[in-house]
């Protein structure tokens, strides 16, 4: 099938702001060459200590030449990424609507917390004995994580969202395995909106993947999964509340159905968001889902990581729970390392999972309770629903003017005729001081902008953004394409040219040939 | 006399005697946007009608290019490799993918002629 | 509720606007019968004060690395890690950003990428290396299904000397994926015929060096062999310090590399998060899994940098994609890439030297211990002691002394009939003092 989902990539026109400063810098706006093209190759900015002479025991494997790298004292090096911060946006700098990756405040009690050295000076192969407050630790965060979804066992280690998902359909594969089944249920059946590690999830343990269709309403319907469902189906990836922003009414029929029919209900837990203390996945047949610590639990998502994905499953899964897990026994914590002697699938990772974002994780928990977490998700879902009724007189929603979950989807219908697509919209919102939302995703939607303030913003704050949003959007249909099609102009740099990144990949520095110095 | 043949899914076959030059249409290029990188077969490959014989990739998007009828692969693009711009700058020309011999002209009668592909996209609208 | 910034009133004004009564008319979705009224099994909200006592008095219940002899490694290291990193890694526009997706404004994190990915091609003397992984283990497992993609093979060979969890992680990934693995039996001496094992069938072959317990090995012949017989070598490593002193696993022929970078920049962190390295060939790069970064210009011709060869990754080739990833390990990667701008080539050698040093320097102090024997003939700054008696009972007695004395291989081994070793690691932090501390609980304990 014709993967349509291509769009401009070069750079397009320049926006004809002229550098006009001898530098090229514009006040705050420093450019910043690479480590590389500053020298430093025969230097260190640490001071290390030379060893005695001494008889080395490389058994003649001594590296002949040493690796050509620049060493940069403090003040350089510092200098350096402290310019190269100051070009990318963060949550700290201002709104970041990214539909479906819930950038909510990082507090920064965690990041104290995780850095107490009983916590981030431990090594994962201490001797039990020395670590039990690192154990009582996870042992508390799985008692929220299960408390919280209704589920009956957690699985920690799982490095990332993706990690997770992979955790957990290894887990309804082990199941299948123990049931001899693995030879006929061999599907499973993912929507089109999903997200795309789902597919990718199920694909790598060698299942078939085969998509559900979604109804006009944007969910997906019990009739159109039964018409799926036989004894060839190992399990059904459903999203819920779904990448279109709504809560999947019919969920608790699809999970009876899938049972019935003897798979398993894999829960996408990436917008878990919206529901903490409102709805439980136990309570709606779920067997398996991960939970992005990085999204629902308030731990920094550091540029593209660390993630964190632990996985909650049922009854039904439980025993298959991957090693470590826990275990109290005698008034200690155990943790289970070896598989032997139980059900466990297998491991995940080398150690057990990322403590420094359990630890930030459980500070986050802790500080809101029981009762600010509900707090908080109805807080999500009602920012999101305000900038609903903010836009939605101009904004085209795919599925109508409906309540929304956590996040408010919209599609480009409304900017036909105006030469203007989804992807010059968000490069103006940058202009305007916005982090742009989520955009040509899910893939069902065309042109889809998917925005998701988090329970994060204060009302002026999202009021002002509505107005940005909204004066934005006349502009387009007012014919200001220009504004669109330079944009962004105030950013550190111009549309990038993403078609020539890829046909020539430049993937690392290398040293230019040296050339005769130009005659200038 | 060359005779153009299109797919339901945006590939062409140009007929000349028994062999055909297969490519994809210029619909199919402007919708994956910038070519960047394109996989073609090993020379002598069999391929069946509908069968997967190469991908083409943008930056955004990728897929695959399915034979639109059964045979050998005879030739393939090479220049392509360094130069794959010429899927968007020539997709019928210079942007050829692979010259196959045509197994059984009689798959050519299930295809669409530049006419019907033409109304075809009409209904992609 | 200090992280939520509304007032009652604005709630309901905000309510109002969007024209319903109350907060669960935007709940209708959920089965009436599905809702639950708050979670009264958790407790109730907490100030500052309380959360940092609570989550004290769990950290304080450990022992921590920094307080006590320390010789703990075997796939993580206690390293000093220069100020300057984790003071510029919580800069704000590094720690609460999110995945360049929209590169005008990401430049910062993008062109640490491409320098990080440099650095990590340079160590290793490959060609190529990806923004990095979640860690060394799932790395491994990665390599692992790029071999079997690049060379259209599902059987892969674990040297006995691969760390026994990254082997596990490799093993539970092909055994769902149906692929073949044979794993070497644990090799403590480094004498195993790995080379025997390889047949026409193997994608890959997988050996680390510095091995687990602590040897070096050498892996050009290993190389050959695979490339005589159309397999890869997959060279692993757990400690990146090594490559201060050691011949690049690039210069021995490997295929792909990976490694735990933990070291550089990083804390213990009981386990997490940490860094994996990848690199590999030109020839491979659209096989490789993970984040790339390239450089490109912008509209005004200006250099800057974006995410590139995306169409490998799961938002788009969805199950075709050749890995499931969706993150690298940004924060952890940023650390290591400015620890290591810090020490230069000249540091890490320098840093190297002196772990290296120290290591020799313990081992030949156990020469004279009766009851011990230092098993490893070469290593880096970590050995294999072959003690008298039950070893993870004698670190357990070593620990009552206060000595963190090393990691018995029955924890990593527990069926394999090797109760009696013990891998025992020496860095930069450890001084004289400490040395002689762990002699003295080591004799004490057995």
């Amino acid at each position: 099938m014709l993967n349509n989902q291509g769009r401009p990539t070069q750079a397009g026109e320049a926006h004809g702001l002229a550098r006009e400063t001898f530098t090229g810098n514009r006040a705050l706006e420093i450019d910043e060459a690479l480590i590389f093209d500053q020298g430093g190759f025969d230097r260190t900015g640490v001071d290390i200590d030379e060893p005695e002479e001494f008889a080395d025991r490389l058994g003649g494997l001594a590296r002949k030449n040493r690796a050509d790298l620049p060493g940069l004292a403090e003040p350089q090096a510092v200098r350096h990424y402290v310019r190269l911060s100051r070009k990318n946006y963060s949550i700290d700098a201002g709104l970041f609507p990214l539909g479906s990756c819930t950038m909510k405040h990082n507090p920064r009690l965690n990041e104290k917390m995780a850095r107490l050295p009983g916590f981030a000076d431990v090594h994962p192969l201490q001797p039990q004995s020395t670590v039990q407050g690192a154990l009582a630790l996870m042992q508390e965060l799985s008692r929220w994580l299960l408390s919280s979804t209704g589920m009956e066992a957690v699985a920690l280690s799982p490095k990332a969202g993706a990690h997770g998902e992979l955790c957990g359909m290894m887990a309804i594969k082990a199941a299948i395995v123990s049931r001899g089944e693995q030879e006929t249920r061999k599907t499973v059946l993912v929507p089109d909106s999903a997200h795309g590690t789902n597919p990718a999830t199920a694909a790598l343990i060698g299942f078939e993947v085969e998509s559900v269709p979604a109804g006009e309403d944007g969910l997906v319907h019990p009739a159109a999964v039964r018409e799926k469902l036989g004894p060839h189906v190992a399990a059904i990836m459903l999203t819920n509340p779904n990448t279109c922003g709504l809560f999947e009414r019919e969920i608790s029929e699809i999970a009876d159905a899938v049972h019935q029919a003897g798979g398993y209900f894999y829960c996408d837990g990436a917008n878990f968001n919206a529901i903490v203390g409102v709805a439980r996945p136990g309570d709606l047949g779920v067997d398996a889902m991960h939970i992005n610590l990085h999204k629902t639990f308030s731990t920094p998502h550091g540029g593209g990581g660390p993630g964190s994905g632990p996985v909650v499953l049922s009854e039904r899964l439980a025993a298959f729970a991957p090693v470590p897990f826990l275990r109290q026994k005698d008034g200690a914590l155990t943790l289970v390392e070896d598989t032997e002697g139980s059900q466990a699938f297998g491991r995940m990772t080398a150690f057990h999972g990322q403590m420094g974002m359990y630890v930030r994780a459980l500070s986050y928990m802790l500080s809101h309770g029981g009762d600010g977490l509900r707090q908080a998700s109805q807080d999500a879902v009602l920012n999101a629903n305000y900038v609903r009724a903010g836009l939605s007189d101009l904004f085209s929603q795919p599925f109508g003017d409906r309540p929304c979950m956590h996040e408010v989807l919209f599609d480009e219908s409304w900017l036909k005729g105006t030469d203007v697509t989804t992807l010059d919209f968000a490069k103006a919102l940058i202009d305007e001081g916005y982090h742009p939302m989520t955009v040509y995703f899910p893939l069902v939607v065309k042109g889809a902008m998917l925005i998701e303030p988090t329970e994060s913003e204060s009302k002026a704050s999202l009021d002002l953004f509505i107005m940005a949003m909204r004066d934005l959007a006349l502009r387009a249909l007012r014919g200001e394409k220009e504004r669109f099609a330079t944009a962004p102009r105030f950013a550190p740099r111009a549309r990038l040219d993403e078609t020539r990144a890829a046909r020539s990949p430049v993937l690392k520095w290398t040293a230019r040939a040296p050339v005769a110095e130009a005659a200038e | 006399m060359a005779t153009i043949r299109y797919t339901k899914d945006h590939e062409y076959i140009r007929v000349d005697g028994d062999i055909g030059t297969v490519g994809i249409s210029d619909h199919a290029q402007h919708a994956l946007g910038d070519v960047v990188f394109v996989e073609l077969p090993a020379v002598g490959k069999k391929v069946a009608q509908g069968g997967e014989a190469a991908v083409v990739e943008s930056v955004k998007a990728a897929s695959e290019v399915y034979a639109p009828v059964a045979g050998e692969v005879l030739e393939v693009n090479g220049e392509l490799e360094g130069a794959p711009a010429k899927v968007n700058e020539d997709p019928l020309g210079d942007g050829w993918f692979m010259k196959i011999r045509i197994a059984d002209a009689a798959q050519l009668d299930g295809l669409m002629d530049e006419a019907a592909y033409a109304e075809f996209l009409k209904t992609l609208e | 509720m200090r992280y939520l910034p509304h007032s009652p009133q604005n709630r309901a004004d905000m309510l109002a606007r969007i024209g319903v009564a109350s907060i669960d008319d935007l709940f209708v979705d959920i089965p009436k019968d599905k809702l639950i009224d708050g979670l009264p099994d958790l407790p109730r909200h907490k100030g500052e004060i309380e959360v940092e006592r609570i989550l004290s008095g769990m950290a304080g219940r450990n022992v921590s690395a920094g307080s006590v002899p320390f010789f703990v490694g075997a796939g993580a290291y206690k390293h000093h890690v220069p100020a300057s990193v984790d003071h510029l890694i919580q800069r704000s526009e590094f720690l609460t950003s999110y995945t360049p997706y929209q590169p005008e404004i990401a430049q910062g994190t993008l062109q640490y990428m491409f320098e990080f990915q440099t650095q990590v091609a340079r160590l290793t003397s490959m060609d190529v290396a990806n923004a990095s992984m979640y860690d060394g283990s799932t790395g491994c497992a990665e390599a692992v299904l790029m071999a079997h993609r690049a060379t259209r093979r599902r059987k892969a060979v674990l040297s006995g000397g691969l760390h026994p969890h990254y082997a596990d992680v490799v093993r539970t990934v092909s055994d769902m994926a149906s692929d073949a693995v044979v794993t070497m039996a644990p090799d403590p001496l480094a004498t195993e015929n790995i080379i025997a094992a390889i047949d026409k069938e193997t994608s890959c072959v997988v050996v680390q060096s510095p091995d687990v317990f602590g040897n070096l090995r050498d892996l050009k012949p290993i190389a050959d062999a695979c490339h005589a017989n159309g397999a890869l070598l997959v060279a692993v490593f757990t400690e990146v310090v090594s490559l201060g002193l050691v011949t690049p696993p690039g210069e021995m022929g490997a295929d792909i590399v990976v490694g735990e970078g933990q070291s550089i920049g990083n804390a213990l962190n009981f386990g997490g998060p940490y860094v994996g390295l990848f690199a590999t060939r030109d020839k491979f790069v659209r096989q490789m899994p993970g984040r790339l970064c390239g450089e490109t210009v912008d509209a005004n011709g200006k250099r800057g940098f974006v995410l590139t060869l995306s169409t490998r990754e799961q938002h788009i080739r969805r199950e075709k994609a050749t890995s499931n990833i969706c993150t690298n390990s940004g924060l952890c990667a940023l650390a290591f890439t400015i620890h290591m701008t810090l020490l230069g080539g000249v540091g890490l050698e320098r840093l190297a030297r002196l772990n290296h040093a120290n290591a020799v320097k313990l081992a030949d102090m156990l020469k004279g211990v009766s009851g011990v024997e230092v098993l490893s003939k070469t290593f880096f700054n970590e050995f294999t002691l072959r003690v008298k008696g039950d070893a993870a009972a004698i670190i357990e007695k070593m620990a009552g002394a206060g000595v963190l004395g090393g990691v018995p291989v029955s924890r990593l081994l527990p069926n394999a009939g090797l109760d009696d070793l013990v891998i025992v690691a020496n860095t930069e932090v450890n001084t004289d003092d400490d040395r002689a501390a762990f002699v003295a609980a080591l004799k004490g304990a057995i």
